[in-house]
């Protein structure tokens, strides 16, 4: 049990990281101000959960 | 907007997150390994980590340490753990004020600080919980970290859909998986809580725990409160300590239930059901806990004292009274403290051949009088070998 968690957790993290970096690429190509900052209030929780802060 | 707004606008919300991010970042890693002292008194003559007992939990964060208390007399062995939920502090502290104060004449006392180590190292940011608290104490404030019901989600992830309790098959909550009290008696090869439970059960077992404590606290909205819950291996212990206690001690009443047979993976039903030790847990009033509560805060969580709380109760929606005094912590300490010594006494005249003997340990009134902070000690002052981190 305790291995899938972790392969499920090493996934999670990898899919984690992914959003964030499609946010980051949203908001460098968004011409919209409003999609910009929503996009970066969005990053914060994902950012937190890549580096295994929260 | 022009482009060049644009990439302004942008560019200031980029830094405000990251501003964010690290002020957030840095206040959760510092709770998360934040490292509290423990002056060990004179009578600890060992600290053992639980993974000594189960190889499955050696290296993890729920390695919690393990404080024996050995009098080298004959007797019988006391396990008395806190911290199986670590956002009520009460039991937490009772456990510490245990390992700094006590001194063992006969048999052995052991002693977990942090059951759940895990569930301490996170707390509930959406309910408002404080991060941390403080305690007053004769040389100044000390620092202790508030935690949560469940094990941290870093620790022990994903949950499953239903939490299914290991041998029972009994369905429970998803996130019951990650609390300590609904996952008796464990699993050697199950989630990080599953195998805490399993190491205490194998802790219980190799040194012949004969009586076994689980400090709790609870909101006054939940009908199991100021009680002991006893295992039917204990009943007459707990119903003399409860009389003794209401009788000589205690301002409120101290009740005592049976643990009910059929409700499976809380420490007073599994441990006395599958160990030979004697198994009952403890309930002191949190008002911090309950749903109705106003500002939740440190002080809430210090001095037990709402306006909401007391407004339930008003209107008799409470178990257990309150007034404008509340419950602060040090009657909630100093009636875990006098119900563990009365409970030790009683075992000890039922069981003479498994006598456990407890001494320099303030009793309700004591510590009520004198104020917790008065026994806890100096980690500056102490020699370093006697100073161990939790």
């Amino acid at each position: 049990m305790a291995t899938i968690n972790l392969v499920i957790m090493i996934i999670y993290h990898i899919f984690s990281a992914f959003v964030a970096f499609v946010l980051i690429w949203s908001i460098i190509k968004t011409k919209n101000v409003q999609e910009a900052i929503l996009y970066c209030i969005i990053l914060i929780p994902f950012t937190l959960r890549v580096f295994h802060i929260k | 907007m022009s482009e060049k707004s644009l990439k302004t606008v942008k560019i200031i919300a980029m830094c405000i997150t990251l501003i964010i991010l690290i002020i957030a970042g840095r206040a959760f890693y510092i709770h998360r390994y934040f490292k509290g002292a423990v002056v060990l008194s004179s009578g600890v003559t060992e600290v053992k980590k639980l993974g000594d007992y189960s190889s499955s939990l050696k290296g993890t964060t729920n390695d919690c340490n393990i404080y024996i208390l050995d009098s080298g007399q004959p007797g019988g062995t006391l396990l008395v753990i806190g911290g199986t939920h670590p956002e009520e502090p009460g039991a937490t502290l009772a456990a510490h004020l245990l390992v700094e104060n006590a001194q063992v004449e006969k048999g052995r006392l052991i002693v977990a600080i942090y059951a759940n180590r895990s569930a301490s190292t996170v707390s509930r940011p959406g309910d408002a919980y404080p991060q941390f608290f403080h305690i007053p104490t004769d040389w100044g404030e000390k620092k202790f970290r508030m935690g949560d019901r469940w094990a941290n989600p870093l620790d022990s992830w994903p949950d499953p859909e239903v939490y299914v309790n290991y041998p029972s098959k009994q369905m429970l909550a998803y996130m019951d998986i990650r609390n300590l009290n609904r996952t008796w008696p464990g699993k050697s090869d199950g989630s990080l809580v599953e195998r805490t439970c399993d190491a205490f059960i194998q802790l219980i077992k190799q040194e012949e725990v004969g009586l076994f404590i689980d400090l709790h606290e609870a909101e006054l909205e939940y009908p199991v409160i100021s009680t002991i819950v006893a295992n039917q291996n204990a009943q007459e212990i707990a119903a003399m300590a409860s009389m003794m206690l209401t009788a000589m001690e205690f301002k409120r009443p101290m009740g005592m239930e049976f643990s009910p047979p059929s409700l499976h993976g809380l420490s007073h039903r599994e441990v006395g059901d599958h160990t030979d030790a004697l198994s009952l847990l403890f309930e002191a009033p949190e008002p911090f806990l309950d749903r109705v509560r106003g500002i939740t805060d440190e002080h809430l969580l210090l001095t037990g004292k709402d306006p909401f709380v007391m407004k339930a109760g008003e209107y008799g929606l409470l178990y257990e009274k309150i007034d404008e005094n509340g419950w602060p912590i040090d009657v909630r300490i100093g009636r875990h403290i006098s119900s563990i010594l009365q409970v030790t006494e009683t075992f000890s005249e039922m069981y003479p051949e498994q006598v456990v003997a407890i001494k320099n340990v303030p009793r309700y009134a004591e510590v009520i009088e004198n104020g917790t902070g008065h026994y806890l000690h100096n980690p500056e002052e102490a020699l370093v070998d006697r100073v161990v981190y939790e």
